[in-house]
């Protein structure tokens, strides 16, 4: 995979830095059966990395084992130099390792800015201040308003959030990622039921966040993962069979048999 | 596939929120309402009997006892079914505490708290490994466990229970400045705990602390994924509802003058569940209107002048009427506000509907 990777030139490059996360032969049996085995890829700075697969392909359960809810059975995962493998989620996610989820899990209960503030805290200093109310924590809702206006969601942030429409749900959780101020992005579907609009608005998001993210791309509209993405890696039954920068994916044989179909 | 969410109408999407019990309008809920509440509560005595004063220091001691579950099962989302045995811990605390001739409140108020406490370490850090059903079991075990070893042990005094002969008091120097066997002294000192008690969970609840159980008891999983480790902070509120709990015993055993394994029981585990229900879970008042309502009813139901024979199987009565009031109000007392500006909005809505064109 990598000697294809190396041959890889033109205006998807793959950027000199080393890569930020990595998953090195990845592996993961749900009762003797592979859901992910031997999966190896890599996410850097300054590109967006999309997975791409059939539904049961194993993107979800790689997603999950990179963030650390799930324990891999093989393999491990590198996180800026550190073997992070044992790590449990939320150590991950305070050293920088952000995930948003294919089913909108926003706290409805809460105000937009709300939700990103109480994201925000979760790495911050004096969180047990109890005699401090939380809409006092100024560093919060500063950093929930930079989040909110990257995601492009900075008009009625005191609007309850479960009032929002779907597409600013989508946009709100990829506030709430960012609120935690995190280096790698791992983004399930972010696309998940959303219109033409909504999809555009969404991956011009997706590729101003490329500057100061490594971002992990799993979804499953197509159109959209081949105007965005960098690299593509393709997963059909748990394996990679094609990892390399979008054109040579679509004139890819192999994924074009097992994946894209006659029709591409 | 979920594009038919992106089309629902607005209409469809703000009615459903109002079904939410919206941490904002919790949060927003005003002072007027609980101040004026307490201040009716420290003028009762100027016009009531001394049986209903009584009445007035067992709701309040209830109160504490229901705000204490309110920041589990309420706040953070975790229904515990062994809450009494941290009220029983902190009473038998109390008693235990106290010597022949009494003991002192600033000795005797720390202990039944830290007991409870402690035992709440315990038993949260244990518990908080499960989930669900399983944690209201592992909870509702180790109240039992509690109950038997009080119940059992020659300490515990067995099924008699142990009495308090000499009420706490805090004297300095020698001159007695607060005497909880004076019946004046303990009722104010129950009201000021209890006004203390819900200002504490207020302040906790609108605290970043107060947001992150919040975000736990809506959707765990997200907020280990926004980088909380979540286990500290549900230890943490269920530490701080045992101590409170603790708190509510040391008041019991100072009214009583005695107390009996069945504080620890599951039935009062129950009872305060049911406190929090019939209330509303998910706002204090509801937790203190629950505690007031529940009492007030069992008095009633157990009351032989009112009720003859019946006043024998109130917990039949009692029960079917808490089962009626959850039936007709799921969202407890504290939603009766809302059902009644709910009914008069859809009464004019209907009769336009009605009209012929």
């Amino acid at each position: 995979m990598s000697a294809v990777l190396a041959e890889a030139s033109g205006p998807h490059a793959r950027p000199a830095s080393s890569p930020l996360l990595e998953a090195i032969g990845l592996g993961r049996r749900f009762r003797g059966l592979a859901a992910v085995d031997q999966v190896s890829l890599d996410l850097s700075v300054g590109e967006i990395h999309a997975v791409i697969g059939t539904n049961g392909a194993g993107k979800s359960t790689l997603v999950n084992m990179l963030s650390g809810e799930l324990a891999p059975s093989a393999g491990s995962v590198r996180f800026d130099g550190d073997d992070v493998t044992r790590w449990s989620q939320p150590r991950r996610a305070r050293a920088g390792i952000g995930r948003s989820y294919q089913r909108t899990t926003i706290f409805g209960e809460f105000s937009v800015l709300e939700n990103c503030r109480l994201a925000a805290q979760a790495n911050a200093p004096h969180a047990w201040r109890v005699w401090e109310p939380a809409s006092r924590d100024l560093r919060g809702v500063r950093t929930a308003q930079r989040a909110l206006a990257a995601a492009g969601l900075d008009g009625d942030t005191a609007r309850t959030a479960a009032t929002l429409s779907h597409g600013a749900k989508r946009q709100l959780e990829i506030a709430m990622c960012l609120a935690t101020e995190p280096r790698a992005l791992l983004l399930d579907e972010p696309l998940a039921g959303m219109g033409a609009e909504e999809t555009g608005r969404m991956l011009d998001l997706l590729v101003g966040l490329k500057a100061g993210h490594a971002i992990l791309l799993v979804e499953h509209d197509m159109d959209a993962v081949f105007r965005v993405a960098d690299r593509i890696t393709v997963m059909v039954n748990g394996q990679v069979i094609a990892s390399d920068v979008p054109e040579r994916i679509r004139n890819d044989r192999a994924v074009q048999l097992a994946y894209l179909g006659d029709g591409h | 596939m979920a594009s038919d969410a992106a089309v629902a109408s607005p209409d469809e999407v703000v009615a459903d929120v109002g079904a939410l019990p919206d941490i904002a309008r919790r949060e927003a809920g005003g002072w007027l309402v609980p101040a004026a509440a307490a201040l009716v509560a420290a003028a009762l005595p100027l016009v009531v009997s001394p049986y209903a004063q009584d009445l007035v220091v067992r709701i309040a001691i209830y109160a504490i006892f229901a705000l204490s579950l309110e920041l589990l099962v309420g706040a953070t989302g975790l229904v515990s079914l062994g809450h009494a045995a941290f009220l029983g811990l902190g009473a038998y605390a109390t008693v235990l505490g106290s010597g022949d001739s009494g003991g002192s409140i600033a000795l005797l108020l720390p202990l039944a708290i830290a007991a409870a406490a402690a035992y709440a370490v315990v038993v949260g850090a244990l518990s908080l490994r499960t989930r669900g059903v399983y944690f209201i079991m592992v909870t509702l075990a180790f109240a039992q466990m509690a109950y038997f070893v009080v119940h059992d042990t020659k300490a515990g005094g067995g099924s008699d229970g142990i009495f308090l002969y000499v009420k706490p008091t805090l004297a300095i120097a020698g001159k007695t400045l607060v005497d909880l066997g004076e019946r004046m002294t303990l009722y104010y000192s129950v009201l000021v705990a209890l006004v203390a008690t819900y200002a504490f969970i207020a302040m906790l609840l609108r605290s970043r602390f107060g947001h992150a159980l919040a975000g736990i008891r809506v959707n765990e999983q997200r907020m280990r994924a926004a980088g909380f480790s979540t286990t500290p902070y549900k230890l943490a509120a269920f530490v701080v509802a045992g101590a409170l709990a603790g708190l509510a015993g040391f008041l019991l055993a100072a009214k009583d003058g005695a107390v009996n394994p069945e504080l620890l029981s599951w039935h009062e585990s129950g009872a305060v569940l049911l406190m929090l229900i019939f209330g509303g879970i998910g706002s204090l008042r509801g937790a203190v209107l629950g505690a007031v309502a529940f009492t007030l009813l069992k008095e009633v139901f157990q009351s032989e002048a009112l009720l003859g024979p019946l006043a024998q199987h109130w917990q039949l009565t009692l029960g079917l009427t808490i089962i009626a009031f959850v039936a007709a109000l799921p969202r407890g007392l504290i939603g009766l506000g809302t059902r009644l500006r709910g009914l008069a909005r859809a009464r004019p809505a209907s009769t336009t509907a009605g009209t012929p064109t």
